[in-house]
């Protein structure tokens, strides 16, 4: 760097500048994320309202969540969402995955058009949705136009249903991408292990019941963590698809929290709200983390 | 990706047809939605009122396009999208060449000039991909306004880079970790130093890697909303929050043909990277998914 400075100040600069570089970074971490998450979880016990205070009341505002009808229907909702998303992107992708893996010609064409639906934002996908699946413009509609006059599908109207209509649309957006998951997996098992079943005389079902999909547990866990915090994450998607109703119908973590913040003027059980989704995220990815990093060393 | 490595089995030409019948019939599912978009953007509202979603326009007319783009209201405004298409740019230029630059020169030292305690600071880094932004709604909002930079353009692109700093980080880490160590020994014997070492062996290798993390950030960034919503006020509202506003509007006739216009308007930039370099974007999504 600067030649004129003596040994010992460069060899100290030297030390010193990688942990200068990196400490930008660091502090804009430690301020923003870890910082706030203090912040927030502060506040979680204050008696805040509109604006924050700091008057310290204990844990009223996690009594008063759990008495809260509206939070109990947004856990119910996120664990049917969750549960459903999860458990549908997963099975969807592996058998995309299995069956594009078949030696396909037109992979090249098919992969991207499962895939590009990941590239979109939650906000066009439930604008396209909530006109797709309006009753009296789309499909409903479509089907009586051409002479099936008895279809029926109304359930983004439906107070009972229309959380399944959210999983739709989020099926339809991240499917695509658990399948570029399973692959990536399946492409990576040793071909002679699948010939030497073969030649034993598995059969097809048995060959991947037994041997493929036990290899692709890693994938699985991945897709799990991935999904699972997107799920209690979801916000956007249920804003544009149906802003949260009929009613509170389609209420969830997110939407929860942002409007007893924002609008309802409860700060303090909003952010309670906000520290649960934390723990419910950081208990999933904590775990994993720990795990991935330690593997590799 | 690599051509299929399995044994095929001997199917038959029945079963074969079968396995594209259903592959075909699931791009169709994919294809739907924009299609039906597409479709329906072009047509005149009359038209959708009494036809069929599925069916090409009768009169094809581009007047829903040319509305959603420059005179369709949003809020109060008869100013059409494109102030707020305007407004993403902004946002998504300075705060994706920020952030993919910081990634690189953290990616850099937490592999090339490992220090006591670097595993928990990227272990920090790591965490904070994934928190739910909720936590840290309250206070931001609180510190933007402190430092006087609430419902602008800085303010949003602050707030990217910070919460995407994890991932471009977590990206250049893992690309730089694989590069071979004794290339960084020979450069550092031979006199160079911490910055020659950075621009000289490593950022020009780097080129995958960066187009990797410019698109991860350009489409998270340009598909935000609830950074947008919660801070931009109506000057710097980015271009989600502005189609969601003009979509659920409660005011006037609802002009679907409009909506859909402005629906594709806001995807089109993110498609058209995904169109170009789908497999970069693959490899992110990958890179994010499957840590280590």
């Amino acid at each position: 760097m600067q030649p004129s400075l003596p040994g010992k100040a460069q060899a100290t600069l030297r030390e010193v500048l990688p942990r200068l570089v990196l400490s930008p970074s660091l502090f804009l971490i430690l301020l923003f994320v870890y910082g706030f998450i203090i912040y927030t979880g502060y506040l979680s016990l204050t008696d805040s309202r509109m604006l924050p205070s700091y008057d310290l009341e204990g844990f009223g505002n996690y009594a008063n969540l759990w008495g809260q009808r509206n939070w109990l229907v947004a856990l119910q909702n996120l664990a049917i969402f969750g549960i459903l998303y999860i458990a549908i992107c997963s099975v969807l992708g592996l058998v995309l995955a299995i069956l594009l893996d078949q030696k396909i010609r037109g992979e090249g064409i098919l992969r991207p058009i499962y895939l590009y639906p990941m590239a979109l934002s939650f906000i066009v996908t439930g604008t396209a949705w909530k006109w797709f699946l309006d009753p009296g413009l789309g499909l409903e509609n479509t089907m009586h136009l051409w002479g099936w006059e008895s279809f029926t599908f109304n359930w983004i109207k439906d107070r009972d249903m229309a959380i399944y209509t959210v999983v739709i649309a989020a099926v339809w957006q991240s499917s695509g991408f658990v399948m570029a998951m399973f692959l990536a997996g399946l492409r990576g098992i040793d071909s002679e292990i699948m010939k030497a079943a073969q030649m034993d005389g598995a059969s097809r079902w048995s060959l991947y019941t037994r041997i493929v999909i036990p290899q692709l547990r890693p994938v699985f866990l991945s897709a799990f963590v991935v999904l699972a915090h997107l799920a209690i994450k979801a916000y956007d998607l249920v804003i544009a698809l149906t802003n949260g109703g009929p009613g509170r119908a389609t209420e969830l973590p997110a939407t929860f929290m942002y409007s007893y913040t924002f609008t309802r003027n409860q700060m303090g059980v909003g952010a309670s709200s906000a520290v649960i989704m934390l723990a419910m995220i950081a208990s999933i990815i904590v775990p994993y983390l720990y795990s991935e990093l330690r593997e590799r060393r | 990706m690599a051509r299929s490595t399995q044994p095929s089995f001997g199917t038959g030409k029945l079963m074969r047809a079968a396995l594209y019948a259903v592959l075909i019939l699931f791009a169709v599912y994919y294809l739907l939605p924009l299609f039906v978009m597409l479709v329906n953007s072009v047509k005149t509202l009359d038209e959708i009122r009494g036809g069929n979603m599925m069916s090409l326009p009768e009169v094809f007319t581009i007047e829903p396009w040319l509305n959603a783009w420059s005179r369709a209201q949003i809020g109060v405004e008869p100013t059409g999208l494109s102030p707020y298409f305007i407004n993403s740019i902004m946002m998504v230029v300075p705060a994706v060449a920020i952030s993919t630059a910081l990634g690189a020169m953290n990616g850099y030292v937490l592999t090339k000039w490992r220090f006591p305690g670097d595993k928990i600071i990227f272990g920090l880094m790591l965490f904070a991909c994934f928190i739910p932004f909720q936590i840290v709604l309250i206070p931001m909002a609180r510190v933007l306004g402190m430092i006087g930079i609430a419902g602008t353009t800085s303010g949003l692109v602050l707030v990217h880079v910070v919460y995407g700093l994890g991932f471009t980080t977590l990206f250049f880490r893992n690309y730089y970790a694989a590069f071979p160590d004794e290339l960084i020994k020979a450069a550092k014997m031979d006199g160079a130093g911490f910055w020659r070492t950075f621009t000289r062996i490593l950022l020009p290798s780097s080129g995958p890697i960066i187009v990797v993390t410019v698109i991860w950030q350009f489409t998270n960034i340009w598909n935000d909303f609830l950074f947008g919503a919660s801070f931009a006020d109506f000057d710097s509202m980015p271009m989600t929050v502005a189609l969601n506003n003009l979509v659920s509007s409660s005011t006037g006739v609802k002009e679907y043909n409009v909506h859909f216009a402005g629906a594709v308007l806001a995807a089109l930039p993110t498609l058209i990277v995904y169109v170009v370099s789908g497999r970069y974007f693959v490899r992110g999504l990958m890179a994010g998914a499957v840590k280590g």
